[in-house]
């Protein structure tokens, strides 16, 4: 068994509004070793973002805790990097200035981190456009722009908050392509929280499913595939892949 | 993948004739502007001439550039106008400087932000005009009554507009740079400030028409020289030629500050640095 870098346990988070309480996360608690590829999945709105903000310190969890590499989480934690929904980049900034928001706000601007986000620039192919502004890059480039932003800032552990899911689903399927083989050869772990139960089991080397709110974990799977060179797209032509699917569909139990 | 800098290709015969079109157009508008222009003072010339309307009470575009060159003698014509203009440009910059750094922070606190509120909607339906004896009072007749006048009036409005500007960021973007572990000064100077730079204009193509109206009544009420207190005065004695050069100096002076921010406003734009991609 690898090394444990991410420990959530008994997390318990309860909103307060005025119109009264929301309890959003019960009792969730799980591991994620080093270099794992883990994903969240289960229904909309069910509490999964709420588990990942937690992980990342933005949200302060009302009960239990969250340690990296053995450390309590307190405030927005270093070792992680987050990519939302959209790529959210500034059109105002150059893509280059764009990636290096994240070490503008760290104060971890040197020359070192610089040639280190040349480097991740050249190595993905946004070299020739880091003078460029954001609108004049297709989708997939923005898509990659905002990973090279998430990675300049050398993160232990990747957090995916339905990373894709701005996207049509043929662009989607290709980016998840483009950005899983970047994030493995960073060798990054990664904890992605997504409603699409096949780009959960096409990505990850764990599966854990959540119940709707509040979100509670109903079981966790193992994804194993018989494949020499992984990628996404590769499994979904396996044999394994429908079992994979019809066991977590029927455990998210949807009702239309 | 990547879209290159639009290339022109060899004009189509279509398009040689859409582009024909469209100039002709746009002389067209230009043409027109200046007849109505022109026609309008035409007409009141000669109907003044024809004693159809009585100049004595709508004065002449002939008596008007007479006043104009009588006022220039006497030396008087660039101190009234250049009194009214550093009032209204003092009372613009002042309006915008604090008005935007009180929109600042209003953003940075939530809470001052609801304390405020209720005093802010009170103030920005208060006819501001109702304060100016209160100013003179305060701080004695003459050009500074003049400006705070003139920043009473524009300073509420630029508070709510560059503030409801900034509560508009968009949060998601906010919420980028906080996982990155920034605090409320980098929220602001990444996201809201730059993100904003176009409402913070708005805010200002407003204050400029407002810092006029500020300025104008301020100097009914109180000053001694300025084209308000031309006005008032040539009303007083019933000089309405003066009433009248004064009005038409005072439109161009304001149409040309306003066309100041336009440019300015340009010039931003063309930075997509300051100004993003539009």
């Amino acid at each position: 068994m690898a090394e444990e870098l991410v420990d959530v346990r008994n997390l318990g988070m309860k909103y307060q509004s005025p119109n009264g309480e929301i309890e959003a996360v019960r009792d969730v608690s799980f591991t994620v070793s080093k270099g794992e590829f883990v994903s969240l999945v289960g229904p909309s709105g069910c509490g999964k973002s709420t588990i990942l903000s937690i992980i990342s310190g933005l949200l302060k969890p009302t009960s239990g805790s969250v340690r990296i590499g053995g450390e309590w989480v307190r405030g927005a934690s270093r070792k992680v990097g987050y990519m939302l929904q959209k790529d959210h980049l500034f059109d105002w900034r150059t893509i280059y200035q764009n990636v290096l928001l994240g070490l503008e706000v760290r104060g971890a601007l040197n020359k070192e981190s610089k040639e280190r986000v040349m480097g991740l620039l050249n190595t993905y192919g946004l070299y020739e456009f880091r003078d460029k502004y954001p609108d004049q890059l297709s989708g997939g480039m923005r898509q990659r722009a905002a990973l090279i932003r998430t990675l300049a800032v050398d993160p232990e552990i990747l957090l995916l908050d339905e990373a894709f899911s701005a996207l049509d689903y043929q662009m989607r399927i290709a980016v998840t392509d483009d950005i899983y083989g970047i994030i493995k050869r960073e060798q990054k772990t990664v904890i992605m929280v997504t409603h699409d139960i096949s780009e959960s089991i096409s990505m990850s080397d764990r599966v854990i499913v959540i119940s709707k709110r509040p979100a509670t974990v109903i079981a966790i799977h193992d994804i194993k595939f018989n494949l020499k060179e992984r990628s996404p797209l590769a499994c979904r032509e396996t044999r394994e892949f429908p079992g994979y699917f019809n066991m977590i569909w029927r455990e998210l139990d949807v009702h239309v | 993948m990547f879209m290159s800098e639009r290339q022109e290709p060899a004009l189509s015969r279509e398009r040689a004739e859409y582009l024909r079109k469209l100039k002709i157009r746009k002389h067209a508008i230009l043409t027109a502007r200046i007849l109505i222009l022109v026609a309008f003072f035409a007409v009141w010339e000669i109907a003044g001439n024809l004693r159809l309307i009585d100049p004595f009470l709508t004065s002449q575009p002939s008596r008007i550039i007479r006043t104009l060159s009588n006022l220039y003698m006497q030396g008087d014509l660039f101190k009234h106008i250049g009194i009214t203009c550093l009032e209204t440009v003092a009372g613009f910059l002042l309006g915008t400087v604090l008005g935007t750094g009180v929109a600042i922070l209003l953003w940075w606190s939530d809470f001052i932000s609801r304390v405020l509120e209720p005093y802010l909607v009170v103030l920005n339906s208060l006819p501001k005009i109702a304060l100016g004896p209160i100013f003179i009072i305060w701080i004695g007749p003459g050009p500074s009554a003049i400006i705070v006048m003139a920043l009473a009036i524009s300073l509420i409005v630029t508070i709510l507009e560059v503030l409801n500007g900034f509560l508009s960021a968009d949060p998601e973007k906010i919420r980028l740079v906080e996982t990155f572990g920034a605090n409320r000064l980098q929220v602001f100077t990444k996201v809201v400030l730059p993100s904003n730079i176009g409402s913070v204009i708005n805010a200002l193509k407003i204050n400029v028409g407002l810092s006029w109206v500020g300025v104008i009544v301020g100097e009914f009420l109180v000053s001694r020289a300025g084209l308000g207190y031309l006005i008032v005065y040539g009303g007083q004695v019933f000089q309405l030629d003066l009433v009248m050069t004064s009005v038409i100096i005072l439109a161009a002076a304001a149409a040309l500050m306003y066309q100041g921010v336009v440019w300015i406003e340009r010039k931003l734009m063309k930075n997509p640095q300051v100004y993003g991609r539009m």
